[in-house]
């Protein structure tokens, strides 16, 4: 219970210096985005008081209200979830932009990344296990596909499959002429087409680091002793294999999976800009492009808040399935 | 990575192998294996591109009205949309690409070091506090925050993008260190020179930090090819330093320029080969690094097992010992 405890505290410190530094940010930067971004909404329409307010609460204002008072109303917004309105899709307010598009990274990105994270294991369990067979020898390969900038691998294979060989489409998260969107064959279908090169790209260029580090687990757990006393007893080796080692071996690669949590919705941003796909990453860089500071914010928080949330129940996850963590504490 | 947290067991050395030249060993490098040898060959071709490359090529900057051609002799690897060689910005992206690798590399080395190494071996409430420091910049998802802080900044520099980089990049190092750090300190040599009235900071420098260095070098590696990696993914979104010219801007450019509709595939292919190249031979030296500090990881391989065969006169003086 008490294990539970500081994990939770932890989160919870850890959203607060997520929170301000949210805040603290557009308030360190040169630059007055709280000017410019009432400028820009007063060109689409007029801005009533209450926008006003709601945007100085978020980005930070010139008056002389001291410091404290803007954080507290920063974060009584934050708790009413009023994010501000967003500039670039005006007058659409930041939270349900966000609402759009968050499904669709978590969708593509989310799966991609769960596909890629049990082929990885499966993989390195077995190169782990046949030590310098073929597939042990392919790793340096995967390593190599690893080392390649994402973005670069997933504009050549777009170029390969979009343009000279059209197998898959070249941009979009569906067929925005022939479908409508809802839970029909068609829309799904279109769906899934659309995702399979951005999901491909994702698990070639991250797949290696999964095999090499569940590999490289492998070759340690292998030489327990305890591994030593299976195979003596005469158990199956497929058995040693999997509950025996592999299960040992695979703890670091799930902590490392909730680290990574982080990169995946760092990745969404580049693989959503090649493939134009209508994602959360999208919405950040078009927010970005037109200087829209709530919407960035929006996101900004968003996204750290998923990752959090990832990391937590991966955490909690962690101590159900190594039971040594709870009882070191 | 959590491998490289074990403590480094006794290298258990098996019989038949040939004695390690002890020099090399003392030393601590690593032996030069095919994997480490192909490493070091293409980072140092590279670095040596970078270096010297932008002295011999033309101006990468000049505009020729030949628009987009292919390889020729007057351009080896053909020219840009706008007549600009590309041999001659690929000279230039190499060298501003590997020095947001060398500044990223150093303060992330500082950094992860600082919260790691001095954190785990203070111990007590400083630990805490580094590692909670450490923990938080490991769940705030870097990226995100790179591009939200450098969009509110117009002119960046490449001091100024190398900052943010390694400010985001410096915590998986730091806990990497900190584990080992964690397991050196209470070695028993540690406690020895504590007892013998070593000062704190001498134990820390001359004791602990030796055996540090493997683990730094190979996280100092990852941190570069983090770096690289990252500046090309900024500058490919357009928000890299203003001003400068890596593999990430010519990237982009060719990506605005539609290098990939027209076919121009010496304009996009090269630099993103030389990132992954470069990329790949970092990650070929780490290798090599990462099998000094996890002895288990080497001699292992199949054909290494076929070494262990005793020839059939060490057999014969094996007999003759035991009979």
């Amino acid at each position: 219970m008490r294990h539970l405890l500081r994990k939770v505290g932890f989160y919870v410190i850890a959203l607060w210096a997520a929170l301000t530094v949210n805040f603290v940010i557009p308030r360190l930067m040169p630059g007055d985005p709280v000017s410019l971004l009432i400028a820009k909404l007063g060109q689409r329409g007029p801005v009533t008081p209450e926008t006003r307010s709601s945007i100085e609460a978020l980005l930070g204002t010139d008056t002389d209200r001291p410091l404290l008072v803007q954080y507290v109303d920063y974060l009584r917004n934050l708790a009413n979830g009023d994010l501000g309105l967003s500039v670039s899709y005006f007058p659409a307010p930041v939270t349900s932009i966000i609402g759009q598009t968050l499904p669709w990274t978590i969708g593509l990105i989310g799966l991609a990344t769960v596909i890629s994270f049990l082929l990885g294991i499966g993989l390195g369990t077995v190169a782990g296990w046949k030590r310098g067979s073929w597939l042990d020898n392919l790793i340096p390969v995967t390593t190599m596909f690893q080392s390649v900038p994402y973005f670069w691998l997933a504009l050549i294979l777009l170029f390969a499959f979009g343009s000279v060989w059209p197998v898959f489409p070249l941009n979009g998260g569906y067929d925005i002429y022939d479908t409508v969107p809802g839970w029909n064959a068609e829309f799904i279908g279109s769906v899934l087409y659309h995702g399979t090169l951005p999901a491909l790209t994702i698990i070639i260029s991250s797949v290696g680091g999964w095999m090499l580090g569940m590999r490289n687990m492998m070759v340690s757990t292998l030489s327990e002793d305890y591994l030593l006393t299976a195979e003596a007893k005469g158990l199956r080796p497929g058995r040693i294999m999997r509950t025996y080692a592999a299960r040992n071996a695979i703890l670091p690669s799930i902590s490392g999976f909730a680290i990574s949590l982080g990169f995946v919705v760092a990745g969404s941003i580049v693989t959503e800009t090649v493939f134009s796909y209508p994602g959360i990453g999208s919405a950040l860089l078009q927010a970005v492009g037109s200087n829209d500071y709530a919407l960035m914010q929006g996101i900004f928080l968003v996204i750290t808040l998923s990752v959090l949330g990832a990391n937590l129940l991966v955490d909690l996850l962690y101590s159900v399935i190594d039971p040594r963590t709870r009882a070191r504490t | 990575m959590a491998l490289t947290t074990q403590a480094a067991g006794p290298v258990g050395l098996p019989a038949g192998s040939a004695p390690q030249p002890t020099r090399r060993r003392r030393l601590g490098l690593p032996p030069m294996t095919a994997k480490l040898a192909t490493g070091l060959i293409i980072s140092g071709a590279i670095v040596l591109f970078g270096l010297l490359g932008p002295f011999v090529v033309q101006d990468p900057a000049r505009v020729d009205d030949i628009g987009l051609t292919g390889p020729s002799g007057a351009h080896l690897m053909g020219t840009t949309q706008t007549g600009q060689d590309v041999l001659a910005q690929l000279a230039y992206a190499t060298r501003g690409s590997l020095t947001i690798g060398a500044i990223v590399g150093v303060l992330t080395l500082l950094l992860s070091g600082f919260f790691g190494v001095v954190g785990a071996y203070a111990g007590g409430w400083v630990d805490e506090f580094f590692s909670l420091c450490t923990n938080i910049m490991l769940v705030i998802p870097g990226l995100p925050l790179v591009i939200v802080i450098s969009s509110y900044v117009p002119d960046k520099s490449l001091w100024l993008v190398a900052l943010v980089l390694s400010l985001t990049g410096w915590a998986g190092s730091a806990r990497v260190l900190r584990g080992y750090t964690l397991s050196l300190r209470n070695r028993d040599y540690v406690l020895a020179s504590r007892v013998a009235g070593e000062k704190r900071w001498r134990i820390l420098a001359v004791e602990i930090l030796p055996n540090l260095i493997p683990l730094l070098a190979s996280q100092v590696v990852f941190a570069v090819i983090f770096a690289i990696l990252g500046e090309a993914g900024l500058a490919y979104l357009g928000l890299g330093a203003s001003g400068s010219i890596s593999w990430g801007t010519m990237l982009y450019y060719a990506q605005n320029g539609l290098a990939l509709r027209l076919g121009a595939w010496w304009w996009f292919v090269p630099p993103g080969l030389l990132l992954a190249l470069f990329g790949a031979a970092l990650s070929l030296i780490n290798f090599s690094i990462d099998e000094i500090i996890n002895p288990k990881l080497r001699n292992q391989t199949r054909s290494a097992r076929r070494g262990w065969v005793m020839s059939r006169k060490q057999l014969e003086t094996a007999k003759e010992a035991t009979l």
